[in-house]
């Protein structure tokens, strides 16, 4: 037990969480790239666990043309509802899924415990590279050389959802910098409406905001991650919305409920900065609305920019113990670089490719009825390639967000301020990170 | 009678927002009161339910009900036989065991999900039907009602009457005790029924299929999915609506036997 304990020390780059006992079965590969050869003769069956809508009937397309290299679909509820839970069960019992989807904000978790294939050795995936936008990249090799551990899937790069009648009947421009969007928000106000609803409790949003800013929360040098919530640009964030919240300025009901929709609905709330997959989100939360809404760039911190936050996006990795990454990396590339299943994708599930010619995709050059005609989807096609590339998630977002997301919520209360919440965020992001024994550089 | 109808109302209030929210469509949901009726759309969104996926939704239901309707008879059974048996034969070890037994009833089902899980990993049969219906067969807290009701109610006489008269015991078990453990055994039933509805930890660990899901996981993956595909929202209201309907039914139908279990023997 001992000498084994010692061997999985070694073996990780990173320091892995308490080693279990019970984990008998594990076999430690050495660092680095593993190796990808294609398997010697019969066809292959992969497992692949994806909680997309409809994932099935993608991967059907793919089947019927593969017979040799068959993919059984499992399901379960979002990532963080249970399903990256049960990847992580699954890796210590031993028997993971041969693909499975993880968001790029989840990507850095299960890297740190060792749970990933590398597959800087599979040609297939080393080929595909530019034809991913950059930054997409930089999420599944974290920046390293020689690493890569999952394929892009999807991004969401943000833009401004404002509604173009009520600005128009209101004569205020659309904002095109942060400060613009502060001098709307007094004057929409006074028109009755609210700029925006501030999310509370969903803190990807406000890391999406400090994504386009410029803030850095995480790094890792190769060998102790830093941690820093609280940088430069963040604090510009928070300081930036804390003051609206204090001006009462943008309403702050809970996000993803109906109260959320209803506040668009009635056009009690003017403007959202969000994620391409957002389109859809209002116009089915807000049917009433059809035809009013329009979509611009994001605004910018400094009049001219164009640079953009991301909001979201997911990857498709190869887990640790998979017999077959030769296959498993060709079946990910296929359904996140081909034509065919990018369609069926957008078309199924509303992904936004993160392929750099997967802003041609036919369906996403057409006019969308909903935002009054205009073609929504090239402001976010530029905006994909507008996005900042060197964020880095930490590796354990979870607790990240939980700890933020109640001083958020205590802030838009009126006690403590959005800096104060980000405070404590990092003090409690830090102690987890000790607390699993990965090394933190303070 | 004051406290009951406020704790009645406190109960039945989200059941009735619920029966509401299923009969609205999905614009009037957002935008009109909550506690109140829009336009009559509950068969629209019911059909909309049974239809989604190829009825995916029924299939769930029905794994529900094997679910949690095999388990509860058998377990139900297990519990009485061995609640019987710890009460009626003398045997060494018999506190032991009861004991363990007891021990077993502090135990949350949700803190054996995971050990369960890598059990069933080493004998490679998660994700499949057995995972979550072989677990969900045990039943500690029956066996100590089946027992202390087994004690109380099967008077030792009748069983050597029976004995005297030729009766095997397996015989007697059937044709006399489980007949004046009846109650005890209906609301061993009704407890298992609901604790297995329940028991949402455990097929969201083992299963991966989604043709396995119980209406419960099946209902939470769709809620989780809310963000991407919008139109699920009244898919979910619906299915939580139709998910209560055995729940309720059971109960119904049971209760009968239940209040009669209750008070049996409270006048003699």
């Amino acid at each position: 037990m001992k000498k084994k304990l010692l061997g999985v020390l070694m073996t990780s780059a990173l320091a892995l969480t308490a080693c279990s006992s019970s984990s008998d079965g594990g076999d430690e590969v050495a660092a680095g790239a593993s190796s990808c050869a294609p398997a010697s003769g019969g066809p292959v069956t992969l497992t692949f666990t994806s909680w997309i809508p409809k994932i099935e009937e993608v991967v059907k397309v793919w089947n019927d043309a593969h017979p040799e290299i068959q993919v059984k679909v499992q399901t379960g509820p979002n990532g963080n509802g249970g399903t990256y839970q049960n990847f992580f069960n699954q890796l210590k019992a031993g028997n993971a899924p041969d693909l499975g989807q993880i968001e790029y904000d989840a990507l850095p978790s299960f890297r740190v415990q060792d749970g990933l294939t590398n597959l800087a050795a599979c040609k297939p995936v080393t080929d595909a590279k530019d034809r991913f936008i950059d930054w997409t990249w930089n999420q599944v090799s974290f920046g390293e050389k020689d690493a890569v551990y999952g394929v892009p899937q999807d991004s969401g790069p943000m833009a401004l959802f404002y509604r173009k009648d009520l600005f128009e009947k209101a004569g205020i421009p659309v904002p095109a910098t942060w400060e613009e969007y502060a001098a709307a928000a007094v004057k929409v106000r006074a028109a009755g409406g609210y700029i925006t609803n501030f999310s509370q409790s969903d803190i990807n949003q406000f890391a999406g905001l400090a994504w386009q800013a410029g803030g850095r929360w995480f790094s890792n040098d190769g060998t102790k991650w830093t941690v820093n919530l609280q940088d430069e640009a963040t604090t510009k964030v928070a300081n930036y919305w804390q003051d609206l919240i204090a001006k009462k300025l943008v309403s702050a009901v809970p996000p993803w409920t109906t109260e959320w929709d209803s506040a668009y609905n009635k056009g009690q709330a003017w403007t959202w900065v969000s994620a391409v997959w957002g389109a859809n989100s209002i116009s089915s939360g807000a049917p009433d609305t059809s035809g009013k809404w329009a979509v611009a760039p994001m605004p910018q911190w400094t009049a001219g920019g164009k640079v953009a936050g991301n909001w979201g996006g997911s990857s498709t990795a190869v887990f640790k113990g998979s017999k077959h990454p030769y296959e498993a990396a060709q079946f990910a590339i296929w359904l996140n670089t081909s034509q065919e299943a990018l369609t069926l994708l957008n078309e199924k599930a509303n992904l936004y490719p993160a392929t750099k010619d997967g802003a041609t995709l036919p369906a996403l050059g057409k006019g969308v009825d909903f935002y009054g005609g205009q073609k929504i989807y090239d402001v976010f096609a530029a905006a994909a390639t507008q996005v900042t590339p060197d964020f880095t998630w930490g590796p354990t977002m979870t607790s990240t967000y939980a700890s933020a997301s109640d001083g958020f919520k205590a802030a838009v209360s009126g006690s403590g301020t959005l800096l104060d919440a980000l405070k404590k965020a990092q003090t409690t992001t830090i102690d987890n990170l000790k607390s699993q024994s990965i090394p933190v550089a303070e | 009678m004051g406290i009951m109808g406020i704790c009645t109302f406190y109960f039945l209030v989200p059941i009735w927002w619920l029966f509401v929210g299923a009969t609205k469509s999905r614009g009037d949901f957002s935008g009109t009161a909550p506690l109140w009726f829009a336009d009559f759309h509950l068969g629209q969104n019911l059909s909309e339910l049974f239809a989604y996926r190829d009825g995916v939704f029924l299939r769930w239901m029905a794994n529900s009900v094997l679910y949690t309707g095999g388990a509860a008879l058998l377990g139900t059974l297990l519990a009485a036989m061995c609640g019987y048996a710890l009460a009626k034969y003398r045997f060494p070890g018999r506190e032991l065991i009861f004991n363990l037994v007891l021990g077993g009833v502090l135990v949350p089902a949700t803190a054996l999900a995971l050990p369960l899980f890598l059990i069933f990993s080493e004998l490679e049969a998660t994700n499949t039907f057995w995972s979550v219906f072989l677990p969900s067969l045990v039943n500690p807290f029956g066996v100590y009602l089946a027992r202390i009701y087994a004690t109380a109610s099967v008077p030792e006489e009748l069983l050597e009457a029976a004995r005297l008269d030729g009766s095997g015991e397996v015989r007697t078990f059937f044709k006399i005790s489980t007949r004046l453990m009846f109650p005890a055994l209906v609301t061993i039933f009704l407890f298992h029924f609901v604790a297995v509805w329940n028991n949402f930890l455990l097929p969201l660990i083992m299963l991966g299929n989604e043709r396995l899901f119980p209406v419960t996981l099946g209902l939470y993956t769709w809620n989780g999915q809310v963000n991407q595909l919008p139109e699920l929202r009244m898919l979910v209201l619906t299915g939580a609506l139709v998910s209560i309907v055995p729940l309720v039914v059971a109960f119904l139908l049971l209760q009968r036997f239940w209040r009669s279990g209750l008070g049996a023997g409270s006048v003699k």
